[in-house]
């Protein structure tokens, strides 16, 4: 159901995101999606790559902080307002967005959104009975 | 082996100490009149002449010496013989200002190298000990110092120094060292590396270690002892009254026992100079009743404590010393507030944080900036910004608490505050720059 997300602490210095970004290229991690957040001091960066447990340790070898995040990858059809309903169902809910943001599948061409909430199962069984399917993990990561 | 090195002054009636420190101090205070004109001419400007001196009552009638002193009378002014009759120097970091070199004679390394043969034989050392020093060893009086004080003991004693961290942790496995001296720094740098080695305390067989030569607080203390499986006892000493050892901890870890018969010891108040009752807060001064080679009188060592002669479980009789509370000189005035980086390093500890921290002073539109830069621990970080500025506030806030000023808080990443392997720099005051 949740999809795993990487999520990378990275200081506001330069090169700070190419280490993390070479870290990945060494490992042979590739890269489907990111986003990040940040702030004065530093960022935080959210990934969603080919073999997450590959990239946990090659990050934490190199003393970089790093967790694994479960978050949930909404499919979005092509018909407009496609992801401002799902968005609708969860507030509705009373289901907070702490973040989200978009990428392209491989397959079918179809686009995702991933979204992070407190509750994966509760958000997950909401959107499903609202019809709204959601992407499946081994999708995300190929 | 005993618990004591030297039982019959470590555990000597009080009034005797006194007697004793009384007629050295005679004695002392002629030797430096006679071959050190420097103080001649501080005692002269004072009035005070050597036969003022007759008992350890009459030592607050002597002049003080500074760091300032030192660094006016350097290299030989305060030189108290013949420079043949010396055999070793060493030296201050330097640090701030022009370096300070002591001299000692063969006598003087004799008996400091007995007090710390007591402080190793206090943290549970004997001749079948094996004994790590992986202090400095050069102009730094660490290495030597509890080389020296290692081997009077009679451990096998591995002369490491500091650096190359883990051929330490190779050497301490494969020799089984059972004692460990080091800055306390750079012990908790040994426990972390151990860990990210793969090992465990199990893994190696230290059952005490020796830490001094900087500040460290009693979290630090536990984290140490934890990390390493250890006892980890305190070493208070100074280059300028002749190293590690001049007051050392004992198995009750509440103060150090300061070995009186070589060191006497006084708390002045620091703005007026005035002596102040035992039990009281202030500067430490030390006076050296037996060093031939650099004989300092009551030389201010800027270091904030207290003494105390309360009665302690080791047996001891020797006065103890509460771990210095911050230096007069390291003390930062922010905002107007007396600020200690150990207060702050406090709270780190308190809140979960690593010890790795850098404060930077500054000044904006004349008002004084407080920054802090602490290195987040994998365990505290979280995904969402929302997680990690509430983390920042609530450290921030906890800092306010304990100051009275407020902070602001940098999270860092881990390892990017630049660690020495000896003392480490964990202040820097910007606002020198624009005066
Ligand atoms: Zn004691």
């Amino acid at each position: 159901m949740s999809v795993k997300q990487i999520s990378v602490f990275v200081e506001n210095k330069k090169g700070g995101l190419y280490e993390v970004t070479s870290v990945l290229n060494k490992a042979n991690v590739d890269i489907r999606a990111l986003s990040i957040a940040d702030t004065t001091d530093y960022g935080i960066l959210r990934l969603i790559v080919s073999d997450y447990k590959k990239a946990l340790e090659a990050l934490k070898t190199e003393g970089i902080i790093a967790s694994v995040t479960d978050v949930l990858g909404i499919e979005v059809s092509d018909t407009p307002g496609g992801f401002s309903e799902a968005v609708k169902i969860l507030s509705d809910a009373d289901i907070a967005v702490e973040y989200a943001y978009a990428f392209i599948t491989r397959h079918e061409g179809a686009a995702c959104v991933i979204i992070r909430v407190e509750d994966n199962a509760k958000a997950a069984n909401i959107l499903g009975k609202a019809g709204i399917s959601l992407i499946e993990a081994d999708k995300a990561f190929n | 082996m005993s618990k004591y090195f030297q039982p019959e002054i470590e555990t000597m009636p009080v009034e005797e100490i006194k007697a004793l420190q009384s007629e050295k101090l005679v004695k002392q205070v002629k030797r430096v009149y006679e071959n050190v004109e420097y103080y001649r001419n501080l005692m002269d400007e004072k009035g005070v002449t050597p036969d003022d001196i007759k008992s350890i009552d009459d030592l607050h009638k002597l002049p003080f010496l500074t760091k300032s002193d030192l660094r006016d009378a350097y290299p030989y002014g305060l030189l108290g013989t013949d420079l043949k009759n010396c055999v070793r120097i060493h030296s201050t970091s330097g640090t701030t200002g022009k370096r300070v070199v002591a001299y000692y004679t063969q006598n003087d390394i004799d008996l400091w190298e007995d007090c710390c043969a007591r402080a190793i034989v206090a943290a549970g050392g004997t001749n079948e000990d094996v004994c790590q020093v992986a202090y400095g060893y050069g102009l730094f009086t660490g290495g030597f110092g509890l080389n020296g004080g290692s081997q009077k003991v009679g451990c096998l004693t591995l002369p490491m120094s500091s650096g190359n961290t883990e051929r330490q942790i190779q050497f301490m496995q494969d020799l089984h060292s059972t004692i460990i001296c080091c800055t306390p720094s750079y012990a908790a740098y040994i426990g972390e590396t151990l860990k990210e080695m793969g090992l465990t305390p199990d893994d190696i067989d230290l059952k005490a270690g020796i830490f001094g030569a900087e500040p460290w607080t009693e979290e630090m203390r536990r984290d140490i002892e934890k990390s390493l499986g250890i006892k980890a006892y305190d070493i208070y000493g100074l280059t300028e009254s002749t190293g590690p050892g001049v007051a050392f901890e004992c198995e009750e870890q509440t103060g150090m026992h300061i070995n009186e018969d070589h060191f006497l010891a006084e708390i002045i108040d620091p703005e007026t100079g005035e002596v102040l009752p035992e039990g009281s807060k202030g500067e430490l001064v030390f006076t050296n009743l037996d060093k031939e080679g650099f004989p300092l009188l009551r030389y201010r060592t800027r270091d904030i404590c207290i003494l105390s002669r309360k009665k302690c479980s080791c047996g001891r009789t020797l006065i103890k010393m509460a771990k210095p509370m911050g230096r007069s000189d390291d003390m930062l005035i922010i905002r107007g507030v007396n600020v200690f980086p150990s207060q702050i390093e406090t709270v780190l500890l308190q809140e979960g944080y690593s010890p790795n921290y850098l404060i930077e002073v500054d000044r904006a539109n004349n008002v004084d900036t407080l920054d802090i830069s602490i290195e987040l621990n994998p365990d505290q970080f979280s995904d969402t910004v929302k997680e990690l500025s509430a983390k920042e506030k609530a450290l921030a806030n906890a800092i306010k608490t304990m100051l009275g000023i407020n902070p602001k808080v940098h999270l860092v990443a881990p390892k990017s505050i630049t660690r020495s392997e000896g003392k480490a720099v964990r202040v820097i005051d910007k606002r020198k720059l624009h005066d």
